[in-house]
């Protein structure tokens, strides 16, 4: 943001009749120097309490050792995460792999789509910018059981998937393993791209939307192909959109674990699954714990990096 | 064939919208059902039963009630928050301001199962009992960011030149923010809400750690009838919320631009 750069200037009220842009620029007033500390106390109290100490008792637990009736004593057992690795790398792997593709096919989906209503749809354009919002407002999970139904054997997409051999196609890449397409990592992958791709679409469209059309006309005079065009001024100007979209999807999608119980099979468990069931149904606290660890660790790592090698902070 | 390349960018643009809908619209038609074994995923029969009779499935309205309550309050409080929030960051320059912007970005950046897990470790290590209690807690921790995001763009666009002819025309600070920069940042306060009132409603991961037997919203109530078959009732709550969406984000748009008109 750009707030750090704010130079204090001298007051103008004295000259309304010039309005200048309002934005992140303008002024903040000089006021009482406690009111910003008074109006962030509720608030930041409530996020440090229930999100900064969960995540360092989260840390404790997964670094004890005892049962759920006779209660845990610290001991400092980092084997505990050795542990965690030896038996449940696979969903790791899994959860990366699948989240990874999801954000990958949602950026490709979705960009046409944000370009679209940034750029092309003229009056369509608050009916199409609903149309996109609209379905999130629904229950995710209804939303993903209706693809049981649309990836079902009896509905027409799985019948002309076997027609145009298309299953035999996914069964080779071992997406499917058989000749339907609910159950398989296939159906994991697609409803994890559905299910994120609104996050992916909104930031998207921001800053699409802030793409002035005359540089791309100018590109065009100066002979640029519609290639060249895109690749030179499009996609460099929608970046910060790209990095945001991208985290959004991603994030949610390597943490989620509904499309993978709802569309996928026993083979195609993710992590987060594993971390539910130790926590409720196991009772195994300091695994659980060690798990959703490791992965909080993991997703902080890649954002960072990424953020960095991405070169923008324009997260917010 | 040239007419199809010019417009190469709608069709793939319809294209992902489509797929975007289709649930959507599966949803809908699926309540008008009258399945023939315990699972609703193909169509037998149309029928208008469920609509008629929406509480007809033990459990689902008790759970939808609670999700509403559950969903109001921790919209409410967490706007409340947000707001004050979105207003320190967006009208005061203080020290710490990056910290509280990490801070607020964090709860974005994490996964659901690692923040719900992770309040679990909590208030098993305070004796917090889960429930009710425990869940808004919860709720109203992960929808404060979304807030402070919806409230403090509308805010960065608001010229701050009007607060200051308020001052100027004699208006104490209250007076001024209660006439003028409350009422400007309303659109933002309220999309904002409604976010967070979305995102409670719809929360299944979060929850499910926080939740007591006594205490099963909506979301919990779906997953729980997914192993056993969901009755055609969640349907028809599905296409309504759906529609309601639909209408409340119309009537905003539309209210958006009678007051633009209104301004200009």
């Amino acid at each position: 943001m750009a707030e750090s750069g704010v130079l204090p200037t001298a007051p103008t009220s004295a000259s309304p009749s010039t309005p200048r842009a309002a934005g992140p620029l303008a002024e903040p007033r000089k006021r009482r120097n406690w009111v910003p500390y008074a109006l962030l106390l509720p608030g930041m109290l409530w996020l440090v309490v229930f999100f900064v100490l969960p995540m360092i008792t989260l840390g404790s637990q997964s670094l004890q050792e005892g049962n759920v009736d006779d209660g845990y004593v610290f001991t400092g057992n980092v084997g505990i995460y050795v542990d965690a690795f030896q038996q449940y790398w696979p969903q790791m792997v899994r959860s990366l792999l699948y989240a990874g593709s999801a954000t990958v096919l949602a950026l490709l989906l979705g960009y046409p789509l944000a370009y679209f209503i940034a750029q092309k749809a003229g009056r369509w354009k608050n009916v199409v910018l609903v149309l996109v919002v609209a379905p999130f407002f629904t229950s995710f999970l209804i939303r993903t059981l209706a693809w049981r139904t649309i990836l079902s054997d009896d509905w027409f997409i799985t019948q002309w998937a076997r027609k145009l051999h298309i299953t035999d196609l996914l069964q080779a890449v071992g997406l499917t393993s058989n000749d339907s397409l609910l159950f398989s990592q296939f159906a994991v992958i697609m409803g994890l791209t559905y299910n994120f791709l609104p996050f992916m679409i909104l930031p998207l469209y921001t800053s699409l939307e802030r793409l002035d059309p005359r540089l791309l006309e100018a590109a065009g005079d100066l002979y640029a192909s519609p290639w060249q065009t895109f690749r030179k001024v499009t996609w460099p100007l929608s970046l910060p959109g790209v990095v945001a979209g991208t985290l959004l999807t991603f994030i949610p999608a390597a943490g989620d674990f509904i499309n993978a119980r709802l569309l996928g099979n026993t083979q195609t468990t993710m992590l987060g699954s594993v971390i539910d069931a130790q926590f409720l149904r196991v009772l195994d606290y300091p695994l659980a714990a060690a798990l959703s660890f490791i992965m909080l660790l993991t997703i902080v790592t890649m954002v960072t990096i990424y953020v960095r090698k991405a070169g923008t902070e324009e997260l917010l | 064939m040239a007419w199809i390349k010019r417009h190469l960018i709608a069709f793939a643009a319809l294209a992902v919208l489509v797929y975007m809908l289709v649930p959507n619209i599966v949803v809908a038609v699926f309540s008008f059902n009258e399945p023939k074994g315990k699972f609703n995923y193909s169509f037998n029969e149309f029928s208008t039963a469920a609509w008629t009779n929406p509480c007809g499935t033990q459990g689902i309205c008790e759970s939808l009630g609670l999700s509403l309550q559950i969903g109001l309050i921790a919209s409410i409080t967490a706007a409340i928050l947000g707001s004050m929030i979105a207003f320190a960051l967006g009208r005061y320059r203080f020290r710490g301001r990056s910290a509280t912007n990490l801070l607020i970005f964090m709860p974005m950046a994490t996964p659901e199962v690692v923040m719900g897990s992770s309040l679990l470790t909590l208030f098993l290590a305070l004796g917090v009992p889960s429930g009710e209690g425990a869940i808004l807690i919860a709720h109203i921790m992960f929808c404060v960011s979304f807030v402070v995001v919806a409230v403090k763009a509308r805010v960065a666009t608001l010229d701050p030149k009007l607060e200051e002819a308020a001052a100027d025309l004699g208006a104490n600070p209250t007076q001024t923010f209660l006439r003028v920069t409350l009422p400007l940042a309303a659109p933002g306060i309220a999309a904002g809400t409604l976010l967070a009132f979305s995102l409670s409603f719809d929360d299944y991961i979060i929850t499910n750690f926080n939740a007591s037997p006594s205490s099963i919203t909506f979301p919990m109530f779906v997953w729980g009838a997914t192993a056993r078959g969901v009755p055609v009732q969640v349907y028809v709550i599905g296409t309504v919320m759906f529609l309601l969406a639909l209408l409340f984000v119309v009537t905003g748009q539309v209210i958006g631009k009678r007051r633009n008109r209104q301004v200009a």
